[in-house]
């Protein structure tokens, strides 16, 4: 009878903890931005991240545990539990019912509370908590410390505490995210990232269709930096964050802009005669590779931002276009049509030597190289069908990471973990993500207008 | 014979005559009024045949503008006909003007030959397959082709300039087979 009262009351408890997490998730508006997840959950670690418990009476700005789930399952390495999928809502390691999470197959809890200490001051604590370690030892283990052994709690993989601001809750929520998925994966995490692409609305009602915008890595607080009657193209970031460099036919002809994205002030770089295009920043932001055809047909040129220098990089009859930098600075990666159809190829910078790097399939087009420098990202047409693709840079190894359609634009997370892409969906492109060794993709729904041209930004703190 | 001298004599002595009879005649006032009568005459004589002439080029002129006008007319009015066949399609990843549109071109040449200071922007454009950064130096191409052939047919390179919008400004939305042959073209956009 006392085991049943028990059971009831933990089921009942149960329930009005989950009613309590629902009203809370009412009241602030919509943590994250709607997914869908198209592949690859089952090979992704499941995680508990545990709603906080908040002490205070002001309405939170943002639901805090909400938008580290949203994080950690964007990374494809993880999958967090689904709140009515948690054994108990603990708020601190002492209380984990570590057998409980283990047998639901979750190793790694997230747990903590938010307490209102003042005006608009909120003290958010939180422990990552290795709930297998845990049951090995019992919560405590021993570790010689100075040449003594003391008891230590080394199953929790991470305690800290903050005070913040309501403003400061959704960067503070990224932050939780980089750290657990740094503490659990030895990579850097990407949260705190941001992300740029050209938005293009109705022509028919909008008199300045053509948008420039910026926005978190998640694609929330979007700002349109710019909208013109004219198309807008190629955004890309400058390596400290700070400016976008992009093509504008505002003039009724392509030209390069190079745009601050705090004081919206900007620069036009180039506008010379024919294409202006494919900005890209050499990784020390020094110099801008682009694609001008002032000289006839489009060729590979490199500026020196500081003079205004150009030099120019190929001479070749075919189409030259498309230049992203090694992560080195020494070479770059372009697309060519010199072999006959679009392959992709490397130029040494001081020896002006190229070679072709790209055989397979039909055309390879818009090739980026990972940060690591071990893999190219490509768009690879492949019996008609576009797809992103990456091949080994070591071996020549190429493998088609997407099944979405009319794939084009990658571009990789500054810590080499994803890339965001422009697919077709409903014959409207939209942004699609794929991780590096294709096995989680995720897009989102379309929105009111085409996004295009996603460009993801380095890291920024 | 002697009527031969008579008439003589009488041509010599007739004005001699009739100089003395005036002798007697009009007065200075008189001669001076007849004068300005004279002269009055003259004036509006020369006013009217100004004034005629005036008319006259002003008819000329205005004859003038309106052929002008008529040739204004009729340039606006092939024009507008140009304009309403003013695209050239292209196949899958291809830039070479199809021989179905040579006629077209040859319309839109010989209009810019007959016009030298009318001017042209060729619009290159693709549909959404590839990337538009590589669709954009396709456009290019495709627009320099149709620029290649007016030049063959005689339009000053002085007429034509050339840009392309890659895939940013289809003429159809959308992937269907119909939207991407609608999308690969090259407009001619007179300025």
């Amino acid at each position: 009878m006392t085991v049943r009262a028990g059971k009831f009351y933990k089921v009942a408890s149960k329930a009005v903890l989950a009613l309590a997490f629902v009203f809370a998730a009412m009241q602030v508006r919509a943590a994250t931005n709607e997914i869908i997840i198209t592949g690859g959950v089952d090979s992704a670690r499941p995680i508990g991240i545990v709603p906080f418990k908040y002490s205070g009476t002001v309405t939170l700005p943002e639901n805090l545990t909400e938008v580290v789930a949203s994080d950690l399952q964007r990374s494809g390495k993880f999958n967090p539990v689904k709140l009515s999928n948690m054994p108990q809502f603990p708020t601190t390691d002492a209380e984990i019912n570590y057998q409980a999470w283990a047998d639901k197959g979750v190793d790694m809890v997230v747990v903590g509370s938010i307490q209102a200490t003042g005006i608009d001051q909120f003290s958010v604590t939180f422990e990552l908590v290795d709930v297998l370690r845990a049951q090995s030892t019992g919560g405590q283990s021993k570790t010689l410390v100075d040449g003594r052994l003391v008891m230590t709690k080394d199953h929790i993989i991470e305690k800290r505490s903050k005070t913040i601001q309501s403003q400061d809750f959704r960067q503070y929520a990224h932050i939780i995210s980089d750290i657990v998925y740094e503490k659990l994966t030895g990579e850097r995490g990407a949260f705190l990232t941001r992300i740029a692409y050209i938005k293009v609305m109705d022509r028919n009602t909008n008199p300045k269709p053509f948008r420039l915008v910026i926005a978190d890595y998640d694609n929330e607080n979007p700002t349109t930096l710019l909208s013109s009657p004219e198309p807008l193209m190629s955004p890309t970031w400058s390596p400290d964050g700070n400016k976008i460099a992009y093509v504008s036919f505002e003039n009724k002809r392509p030209q390069i802009y190079l745009q601050d994205i705090y004081t919206t002030s900007r620069t036009r770089l180039t506008d010379f005669p024919g294409i202006n295009g494919a900005p890209s920043f050499s990784p020390d932001g020094k110099k801008l590779a682009m694609v001008l055809s002032k000289d006839g047909n489009p060729e590979i040129y490199v500026m020196e931002l500081q003079t205004r220098k150009l030099t120019r990089i190929t001479r070749n009859r075919a189409i030259d276009t498309e230049p992203s930098w090694t992560p080195d600075g020494k070479s770059l990666i372009f697309t060519s049509e010199r072999g006959g159809k679009p392959q992709i190829y490397r130029v040494n910078l001081a020896s002006k030597r190229k070679n072709r790097l790209t055989f397979e399939g039909e055309m390879n087009l818009g090739a980026a190289v990972t940060p690591d420098n071990s893999q190219l990202v490509i768009v690879n047409r492949t019996r008609g069908n576009y797809h992103i693709a990456k091949q080994d840079l070591s071996n020549g190894d190429m493998l088609v990471l997407t099944s979405t359609y009319l794939d084009e634009s990658p571009s990789i997370s500054p810590n080499g973990s994803m890339i965001i892409y422009s697919a077709l969906e409903n014959g409207v492109p939209a942004l699609s993500w794929v991780s590096l060794d294709g096995r989680f993709s995720f897009k989102e729904p379309v929105a009111d207008g085409e996004v295009k041209s996603p460009s993801w930004s380095p890291f920024l703190l | 014979m002697l009527n031969k001298n008579t008439l003589k004599t009488l041509m010599v002595v007739l004005p001699l005559v009739t100089l003395a009879a005036c002798k007697s005649g009009p007065t200075q006032e008189e001669l001076d009024a007849e004068a300005n009568r004279q002269a009055a005459i003259a004036e509006q004589q020369a006013a009217d045949a100004r004034a005629a002439a005036e008319a006259e080029a002003k008819r000329v002129e205005m004859a003038a503008a309106a052929e002008l006008q008529r040739a204004k007319d009729m340039m606006e009015a092939e024009k507008q006909k140009l304009e309403s066949t003013n695209v050239v399609y292209f196949d899958f990843d291809r830039s070479s003007v199809k021989s179905d549109f040579n006629a077209v071109l040859d319309t839109h040449a010989a209009f810019l030959v007959k016009n030298p200071e009318q001017t042209i922007v060729i619009e290159g454009h693709c549909d959404n397959r590839g990337t538009p950064e590589y669709n954009i130096a396709l456009g290019e191409r495709r627009a320099k082709s149709v620029e290649t052939y007016l030049l063959n047919a005689g339009v000053s390179s002085s007429q034509i300039s050339v840009v392309s919008y890659g895939e940013e400004k289809p003429a159809v939305q959308g992937a269907s087979e119909y939207a991407f042959a609608q999308n690969r073209r090259g407009v001619l956009v007179y300025q």
